[in-house]
């Protein structure tokens, strides 16, 4: 493959070596991508993106950051007041973990709506899952560093699940703390963790996007590429629109950093902790809330383990509990439903989540969760069988094009104006 | 793809076991085991250190409490609550019949004198710290300690009665130095 670049003898010189042009131009410039994909494929480089903030910001942080019982605290309030421009790179750092958990969870449920993890990308998908159990361990780690009293009572609230493993279970926390509670050798090695696993992070990354490569992308239509007519090149089309989608998300982001920097956090984490206080009503970040409304809706420890660890386990294999041989819910008008009903689902128990195990919250909570897995476990099964899909178009360049009448492949999706359809720009 | 092997490799007729079958699981045998002996000491460093173990008991004046009272002290890092009770909270642990108790366990099993309830005041089921030791605290439906991370009560002698939690809140080791110290640990 050849590059504009290429007319230098230099670059030739070069790639001829190490084809880092030739490789450059082929997965981000030439690469065919369906010519219908709408916003909703933003999420994914965003993502990526978000993971980049993280670690510059990271990285900078700890410079100034001592993993210490005694110093913890106090380094991010030296970095939040001493260290010039420390109160940016915390706050960036603090509420772009939560942006990412946003982009991701809008990634996932574009995957859900067009039926993406279905064959050929089911291990595109598993790596899927293993990000978000990676991310969602490095955002817990790192929510540890601070040490601030939701710091400590979240650390030992979640190591003590560990607990709950039948004979081992004691051991394995004592090992995990370092000692018989959360303490520093605990702080010392969640930091240590806490570096590690966004490198983890990047590796898995790299072969999602390689399965993703392999394969390619789906589309809103859920259809295969048939032919060089249903794609246009990566560049310029893609990253330009992905770039657009980077504005937003910035602006975004910079809403919360400079106007709401602690809207999402606790107040009370900027308590030092006390090892011998717990606070009165301790909840986990939004980001966790739903999984945290299913933990506390099974009356029982290992109980309510087993179902949290499951509702994320369980993505594992969705692909082969949703039957149905279609994929983009454009054309699965009951499943359509489904999808948005299950979105509700899960907004009711992070809200529950967010509440007091008390009067009617534990009847919702058991209610919701019991849909969660009733969604995965009986709906998908059985509606794979009986729903009866629309025809799906010949090709996404007849589809498109009836539909707009021009070449316009990369504006809203055929279906945008329905209402009821992710497609719309968001 | 194209690279493959010169012909003087696949040495044996099939199904038939060689030399090179041999070395090859020997070499992978002794690999995992290297493996398994690397990764030991690396999991071992984690458990918890030799000055960590160290600090291990601590002493206690209780000469101050007065009946009905509660204290709050520190071991390992742990609340431990030394509470004096009453004679009323007494007769209350002592009157449930153990069928009554998912963690089944006598009071005086749990206690070396009457009268003091010593127990490490860590709710069994996530860690959290029960509320019940301060004046004005909820102590739950039990007249124990109340955790509200998740709603665990706890009754008069620490045991568990209604929440997640699995078991009763654990005893220490103790021992009363005399009337007035002890020491736990
Ligand atoms: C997957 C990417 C990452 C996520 C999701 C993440 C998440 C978090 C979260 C939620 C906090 C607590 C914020 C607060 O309330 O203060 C935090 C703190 C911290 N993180 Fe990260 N982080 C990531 C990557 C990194 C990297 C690569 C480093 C580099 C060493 C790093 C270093 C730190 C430090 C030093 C702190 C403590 C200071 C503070 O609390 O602001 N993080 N992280
Ligand atoms: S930690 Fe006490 S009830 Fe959950």
């Amino acid at each position: 493959m050849t590059t504009p670049l290429h007319r230098y003898r230099i670059v030739q010189w070069i790639d001829y070596r190490l084809p880092i042009f030739s490789w450059t131009n082929e997965h981000l410039v030439e690469y065919p991508a369906p010519r219908n994909l709408n916003y909703w494929w933003n999420f994914g480089s965003l993502a990526g993106i978000m993971l980049v903030v993280q670690i510059i910001t990271g990285i900078i942080l700890a410079m100034h950051y001592t993993p210490h019982v005694d110093y913890a605290f106090n380094s991010t309030e030296h970095i939040m007041r001493d260290v010039e421009w420390g109160w940016m790179m915390r706050y960036l750092h603090a509420n772009g973990a939560s942006m990412f958990f946003v982009v991701v969870y809008i990634h996932i449920f574009r995957g859900f709506y067009y039926g993406s993890y279905k064959s050929p990308r089911e291990i595109l998908w598993w790596m899927g899952v293993l990000i978000l159990f990676l991310m969602m361990g490095s955002s817990f780690l790192g929510y540890v560093l601070p040490w601030g009293q939701m710091s400590f009572w979240a650390a030992t609230v979640i190591t003590n699940l560990i607990s709950a493993i039948p004979w081992i279970g004691e051991t394995l926390v004592q090992w995990l703390w370092g000692g018989f509670s959360v303490a520093n050798p605990t702080l010392n090695r969640f930091f240590s963790l806490h570096y590690l696993l966004p490198f983890l992070l990047c590796a898995v990354v790299f072969i999602h996007l390689w399965a993703l490569h392999h394969r390619k992308s789906n589309n809103p239509l859920g259809i295969d590429v048939k032919s060089p007519k249903d794609t246009i090149p990566f560049s310029p089309y893609y990253t330009v629109k992905d770039l657009v989608g980077l504005g937003v998300m910035f602006f975004v982001l910079a809403i919360f950093v400079f106007y709401l920097p602690n809207f999402l956090g606790e107040s009370i984490n900027y308590i030092k902790a006390d090892p011998l206080v717990t606070p009165p009503h301790i909840v986990p970040e939004w980001y966790f809330l739903p999984y945290y409304a299913i933990l506390r809706a099974v009356p029982d420890k290992l109980g309510g383990v087993i179902a949290m660890v499951a509702s994320i386990a369980i993505l594992f294999v969705l692909p082969w509990l949703d039957t149905s041989k279609v994929r983009s819910a454009r054309f699965r008008p009951i499943y359509k439903q489904f999808f948005w009903i299950f979105l509700a689902d899960c907004f009711v128990l992070g809200w529950v989540g967010a509440n007091p195990v008390e009067g009617s919250f534990i009847l919702i909570g058991r209610i919701a969760t019991v849909y969660y897995f009733a969604h995965f476990l009986i709906i998908l099964p059985l509606l794979g069988k009986f729903e009866r899909t629309k025809p799906l178009p010949e090709s996404i360049h007849q589809a498109v094009l009836a539909k707009k009448g021009g070449a316009d492949a990369s504006g809203a999706p055929p279906d945008s104006s329905a209402g009821s359809s992710p497609g719309g720009a968001a | 793809m194209a690279d493959t092997a010169p012909e003087s490799d696949q040495a044996s007729p099939q199904g038939e076991e060689t030399r090179r079958d041999f070395l090859i699981l020997a070499a992978g045998a002794m690999s995992a085991m290297a493996a398994i002996g690397v990764a030991w000491p690396l999991i071992e460093t984690m458990n918890p250190s030799a000055d960590v173990l160290a600090l291990s008991s601590t002493e206690v004046d209780i000469s101050e409490i007065e009946v009905g009272q509660s204290v709050t002290v520190k071991w390992r890092g742990k609340p431990v609550f030394i509470r004096r009770r009453t004679q009323e909270e007494i007769d209350a642990a002592r009157a449930v019949p153990l069928d009554d108790l998912s963690d089944p366990e006598s009071d005086e099993a749990r206690v070396q004198q009457a009268e003091w309830l010593i127990l490490v005041g860590v709710c069994t089921h996530l860690g959290c710290i029960p509320l019940g030791n301060k004046i004005g605290d909820p102590r739950g439906d039990f007249g124990g300690w109340f955790c509200p991370c998740h709603g665990s009560h706890y009754d008069t002698s620490g045991r568990i009665r209604v929440g997640p939690a699995p078991n009763n809140l654990a005893v220490p080791e103790y021992e009363f130095l005399d009337d007035t110290l002890v020491r736990i640990g």
